[in-house]
C-alpha cells in the first residue's frame, strides 16, 4: 500500500508491501542510498537511522510499524541537523574512516548520543556505540571524533 | 587483502616487483585516447589539467579502506607539485592496457608504485615547464615551479599550470627513466596526514559503493545457492517465487564445479530486492547429493590428530639434526596448536550491477581484482574480455574477500538471463555460507632450549588442507622459510594434508594471520621453559646478523629495532600491573614489513578478556605516505586480530558453513576497543605497504599477555574464556 513517509523533512509516498523493512523503502523505492545494508537483522547498526529522534535499526523496522507522521531522519539529513553537522566535521577532521561504509550508521548513533548527553564519557560511548559494528576497526578515530564534537579533549 | 602467492598470480608479482626495482614504469604513461575533454588537457594517462589549474589524477586501484585512492594520487601530486587543494582525484575503471594490474592485494601498492607513481608525476611537471620554456623563448633549466605554477627565475614570469596545459601537446614527453626526482626534504604532500578525498561523500552518505548504483529499468536480484559448496539444485519450486508480487523473474542456473566459478543456484529477479527475497523464501529448494557433505570442522580435527601421530607426508624443511638436538636439550616442549576457518565479512555485503546489452557486458563492481573477474565472466559466458567493461566502484571492506570475483559472474550470468540491468545483492547469510574462507590448520610442536637459553630443536608436523603438501588449498600453504626457520640450527618443517570441499582464500595477511599465532605463542613457551624475558629471549632468537637467509631474506636488524622500541614504549618490565593483568608480546615480518607489538590485557574471574591498551613499533621503510591513513590502517588491522582472536570461527558442518551472520560470528566492538598507540621507525629502507602486516602479531600478543596474567597458554583460536576462569 502508499505509505506517507516523512524523510528528512520531506513528505514523500512509498507503495510498498507492509512487511517491507524501512531500510528498503528509503534505499530501493525512494532513492536515499545513505543508510547501508548490513546484516538485515539488527546486528551492525549500519542501517541506523532517527524516528522521532531515537536511533533505530532500519532493516529491521517494517514500513507498516512507523507510527503516523513519525519523524525519520537519514545520514542526508544531518547536514540540516546543527549536532550531527558538528558529528560530521568531526568524522572529517579526524579522518575517521576507512572503507566508510559503516560510518553513516556510526554518525547516526553518535548524534543520538551526543543529543541526549552532550558531554559523554567513555561509557557512555560504548554503551551508546556497541550497536555499530566497524569491521574495519576505527574505534579509535570513533571514540576520538565523538569527544571532538563533544567539546572534550581528544587523545592522541 | 593480497593474492595466493603460487601459479600465476606469483609469477605476475615477481615481474611487477622486478620491473619496480628496476625504476621501470609497469604501465603505460601514454594519454588515453579520448580522455580528453573540452580543454582538459591530458598529460598523461594519470594528469589532465584544466584551465582554472584544477588537476585531475587518476586513482588506478580498488579502494577498499586502505586509502589507496588517496595515497597514490597524492605521490602523483608531489611530483607534479601542485597543491593539494587543486587536485581531483577520479577513479579509473578496469583497464590494464593503460594501468597494468588493478588490484588490492599483498599491501604493495606503495612498494609497487612509490617509484613508477612519482615519475608520472615529474614527467608531466617537466612537460609543464618546457611549454613555459618554449613560451618564454628561454631554457627549460631557468624555470622552476611551485605550486602549481611555473615560474622563470629571473625574470619572475609566472604561468598557471591551466593556462600551459594546452601548450604541451607541442613538447615531448621526457624519460620517466631520468625525469628529476624531488629531494623528500622538499616534500609538501608526501608525509603530510591527509583525510580520504571521499571524507565528505563518505559523512554525508552519497551513493559511493557498489550497493549504491542504479541503471535505468535496473531490476533487483538474489541468489541461493546449496549449503555444501557446489552442490546442485536437485528441485525447486519457481512458480511459487514467480507468484510473489514484484517478482519479475526465477530461474535455475546449471552452474559449474570450480568453487571459485559461477557455481549451481536459483535466481529470483524483482522489482526490488524485497520483493526477490521474498520470492526466494518460496523456493523450497532442494540439493543434491555431494560428496563433500560429510566433512566436518570436528572430522578435520580428529583426521589432524591421526595424521600428526604419524610421520608427516612430506618434510618441506630440514636443518641440522632435530631428533638429536631435542634428545640433547636441556628442556623440550611438545605443544599442539589449532586455528579455525574464518570470513571476511566485509560490512557491504557482495554484490555487483550488470548490463548485458547488444553482446557486451557493463559491470559495476565493489572488487579487489577487476581484471581477473573479468576474464572469469569472459570465460563463463563465452564473451570477449574486450567487450565487458568493469567500472569500479568504492568498496565497502575487502579483506581478500574481494579478489574472488564469484558475484560478478553471478550478476553477469543473471543480467545477460533476464534482459535487463540487474543488481545482484547478497544476504549477509549468502556471505558467510559462501566465503573463500581463512583455512584452518593444525601444528604439532616439539622444541627444544639448551642450558644458556638458546633454542637448539624446533619441530613442527603442520597439519593443513590440499590434495597434497604440496598442493595447499588457496592461503593453506607455509613457506619453508618462515621464521623461525633459519634461526635455529635444528629445524624439521613436515607437512601433511587433508581433502577439503570448503573453498579458501586470501584474508588480510594470509598465512601470517594463523602462523604467527602459533610460531609466536610456542616461542612464548620456550622462553618459559628457558626461564627467560619473552623480549629478551625473542632478541636472542633474532641474532646479531643484519640479514638472515641473504639478500631479500629475513632483515634481523630490522625486527630487533621494532622489538627493542616496542619494549620501551609499552614499559615493558617495570610496569606494576594489577593481579590477573599481564603483558605479552610478539614479533611478525609479513608484506615487507616489520612489526612488533605487546598488549596488556586484564582476565575478569569469570574469564572474560579485556584488552587495556596496545602499543606497536612498526617499520616500513623511510617514507610513510599518508600518516593519517597508515596510523589507521595499524590501529584497524590491530583490531581487526583482537576481534579474530576472542570471536571468531566458522564451523563445517554436513560439509556446510554454520554461522550465518553477525548474532552467531560476532565481530569487536567500541566497548571491547583498546587504545593503539604506534610508532612508525624511520629506517632507510624502501617504503612498503600497511594494510596487512600489523594483524598477524596482534593475536599472539594477546594469548601471550593472557599467559601472563593467568598462567594459562591458549593453543587454540579463537581463545575459550571457559578456561580462564579465576
Amino acid at each position: 500500500m502508499a505509505y506517507r513517509l516523512n524523510v528528512n523533512g520531506k513528505v514523500l509516498t512509498a507503495d510498498v508491501d507492509d512487511d517491507t523493512p524501512l531500510l528498503w523503502t528509503l534505499r530501493d523505492t525512494l532513492g536515499i542510498t545513505g543508510p547501508k545494508f548490513g546484516c538485515g537483522v539488527a546486528q551492525c547498526g549500519a542501517c541506523t537511522v532517527h524516528i522521532d529522534g531515537a536511533p533505530m535499526r532500519s532493516c529491521s523496522v517494517p514500513v507498516s510499524a512507523i507510527p503516523a507522521g513519525a519523524k525519520i531522519v537519514t545520514i542526508e539529513g544531518m547536514a540540516a541537523d546543527p549536532v550531527g553537522r558538528k558529528v560530521q566535521a568531526a568524522w572529517s577532521e579526524l579522518d575517521v574512516a576507512q572503507c566508510g561504509y559503516c560510518q553513516p550508521g556510526q554518525i547516526m548513533s553518535a548524534t543520538a548520543l551526543l543529543k541526549a548527553k552532550p558531554r559523554p564519557s567513555d561509557a557512555d560511548i560504548d554503551a551508546a556505540m556497541s550497536g555499530n559494528i566497524c569491521r574495519c576497526a576505527t574505534y579509535n578515530r570513533i571514540r576520538a571524533a565523538i569527544k571532538q564534537a563533544s567539546g572534550q579533549p581528544v587523545e592522541a | 587483502m593480497t593474492f595466493e602467492l603460487t601459479g600465476a598470480s606469483r609469477r605476475d608479482f615477481i615481474q611487477a616487483s622486478a620491473s619496480a626495482a628496476g625504476l621501470m614504469l609497469t604501465f603505460s604513461i601514454a594519454p588515453k585516447a579520448g580522455a580528453a575533454d573540452a580543454g582538459v588537457k591530458p598529460l598523461n594517462a594519470f594528469v589532465r589539467v584544466a584551465p582554472d589549474g584544477v588537476v585531475t589524477i587518476m586513482a588506478k586501484n580498488p579502494e577498499i579502506g586502505q586509502g589507496i585512492k588517496t595515497s597514490l594520487p597524492m605521490i602523483i601530486a608531489e611530483e607534479l607539485d601542485v597543491p593539494w587543494e587543486m587536485v581531483r582525484i577520479e577513479q579509473a575503471d578496469n583497464d590494464p592496457k593503460t594501468y597494468g594490474r588493478q588490484f588490492a592485494g599483498g599491501s604493495m601498492a606503495t612498494p609497487l608504485h612509490w617509484d613508477d607513481h612519482r615519475r608520472v608525476g615529474a614527467v608531466a611537471r617537466a612537460m609543464l615547464i618546457q611549454a613555459a620554456a618554449l613560451a618564454w623563448n628561454c631554457p627549460a633549466g631557468e624555470c622552476v615551479t611551485d605550486k602549481g605554477m611555473v615560474i622563470h627565475v629571473a625574470t619572475k614570469r609566472r604561468a598557471t599550470y591551466g593556462a600551459l596545459a594546452a601548450q604541451c601537446s607541442a613538447v615531448t614527453m621526457p624519460d620517466p627513466k631520468t625525469v628529476a626526482l624531488k629531494d623528500p626534504k622538499d616534500y609538501r604532500i608526501i608525509g603530510k596526514a591527509t583525510p580520504q578525498y571521499d571524507t565528505a561523500k563518505i559523512v554525508s552518505g552519497q551513493p559511493l559503493f557498489g550497493i549504491d548504483v542504479k541503471r535505468p529499468g535496473m531490476l533487483y536480484a538474489t541468489y541461493e545457492k546449496a549449503p555444501v559448496f557446489a552442490a546442485k539444485v536437485a528441485a525447486c519450486d519457481l512458480d511459487a517465487a514467480r507468484a510473489v508480487k514484484g517478482v519479475r523473474g526465477a530461474f535455475v542456473v546449471d552452474g559449474g564445479t570450480a568453487l571459485d566459478g559461477l557455481l549451481p543456484g536459483v535466481a529470483v529477479v524483482g522489482d526490488s530486492w524485497w520483493a526477490a527475497r521474498k520470492g526466494r523464501k518460496q523456493l523450497a529448494t532442494k540439493w543434491a547429493e555431494h560428496p563433500t557433505s560429510q566433512q566436518s570442522s570436528a572430522g578435520f580435527a580428529k583426521r589432524a590428530a591421526e595424521l600428526a601421530a604419524g610421520a608427516p607426508q612430506m618434510v618441506t624443511r630440514h636443518d641440522g639434526d632435530v631428533d638429536a638436538a631435542l634428545k640433547g636439550a636441556a628442556k623440550t616442549v611438545k605443544a599442539a596448536y589449532a586455528y579455525p576457518f574464518i570470513a571476511h565479512v566485509p560490512m557491504e555485503p557482495q554484490n555487483c550491477t550488470a548490463e548485458y546489452k547488444d553482446g557486451k557486458l557493463e559491470i559495476w563492481a565493489p572488487t579487489q581484482n577487476p581484471e581477473s573477474g573479468r576474464q572469469l565472466v569472459a570465460r563463463t559466458l563465452g564473451l570477449q574480455p574486450d567487450d565487458i567493461t568493469i567500472h569500479m566502484t568504492r568498496c565497502g571492506g575487502g579483506f581478500g574477500r574481494r579478489l574472488s570475483n564469484d558475484y560478478m559472474v553471478e550478476a553477469a550470468w543473471i543480467a545477460r538471463e533476464a534482459k535487463a540491468p540487474v543488481k545482484l545483492l547478497w544476504t549477509r547469510e549468502d556471505d558467510l555460507h559462501h566465503d573463500f574462507y581463512r583455512p584452518a590448520g593444525f601444528h604439532f610442536f616439539e622444541g627444544g632450549v639448551d642450558a644458556a637459553g638458546n633454542i637448539v630443536a624446533w619441530k613442527n608436523h603442520f597439519v593443513t588442507f590440499g590434495d597434497a603438501p604440496d598442493k595447499p588449498a588457496s592461503s593453506a600453504g607455509m613457506s619453508a622459510s618462515e621464521f623461525p626457520a633459519r634461526f635455529i640450527p635444528n629445524y624439521q618443517l613436515g607437512m601433511s594434508a587433508m581433502p577439503l570441499g570448503v573453498p579458501t582464500g586470501p584474508l588480510r595477511a594470509p598465512g601470517s594471520n594463523a602462523l604467527a599465532f602459533v610460531m609466536q605463542s610456542f616461542i612464548d613457551e620456550l622462553a618459559e621453559a628457558a626461564n627467560a624475558d619473552p623480549i629478551a629471549f625473542r632478541l636472542k632468537l633474532l641474532g646479531d646478523q643484519q640479514m638472515v637467509g641473504g639478500s631479500g631474506g629475513y632483515n634481523a636488524e630490522r625486527m630487533r629495532g621494532v622489538v627493542k622500541a616496542v619494549a620501551e614504549m609499552s614499559g615493558w618490565g617495570k610496569t606494576k600491573l594489577a593481579a590477573r593483568s599481564g603483558m605479552g608480546t610478539a614479533f611478525h615480518f609479513s608484506h615487507m614489513g616489520y612489526f612488533a607489538e605487546v598488549v596488556q590485557a586484564h582476565v575478569a574471574a569469570d574469564g572474560q578478556v579485556k584488552v587495556d591498551k596496545v602499543w606497536v613499533a612498526a617499520d616500513v621503510g623511510r617514507q610513510i605516505v599518508n600518516p593519517s591513513g597508515a596510523m589507521n590502517q595499524v590501529q584497524g588491522a590491530v583490531i581487526d586480530g583482537l576481534s579474530a582472536a576472542l570471536f571468531q570461527k566458522v564451523t563445517i558442518e554436513n560439509g556446510a558453513a554454520v554461522q550465518a551472520n553477525f548474532d552467531v560470528y560476532p565481530l569487536l566492538r567500541m566497548a571491547d576497543a583498546p587504545p593503539v598507540e604506534v610508532r612508525f621507525l624511520k629506517t632507510d629502507y624502501p617504503p612498503t605497504g600497511l594494510g596487512e602486516p600489523a594483524l598477524p602479531p596482534a593475536i599472539p600478543a594477546l594469548a601471550n599477555a593472557i599467559h601472563a596474567a593467568t598462567g594459562v597458554r591458549l593453543r587454540e583460536l579463537p581463545i575459550d574464556t571457559s578456561l580462564l576462569k579465576a
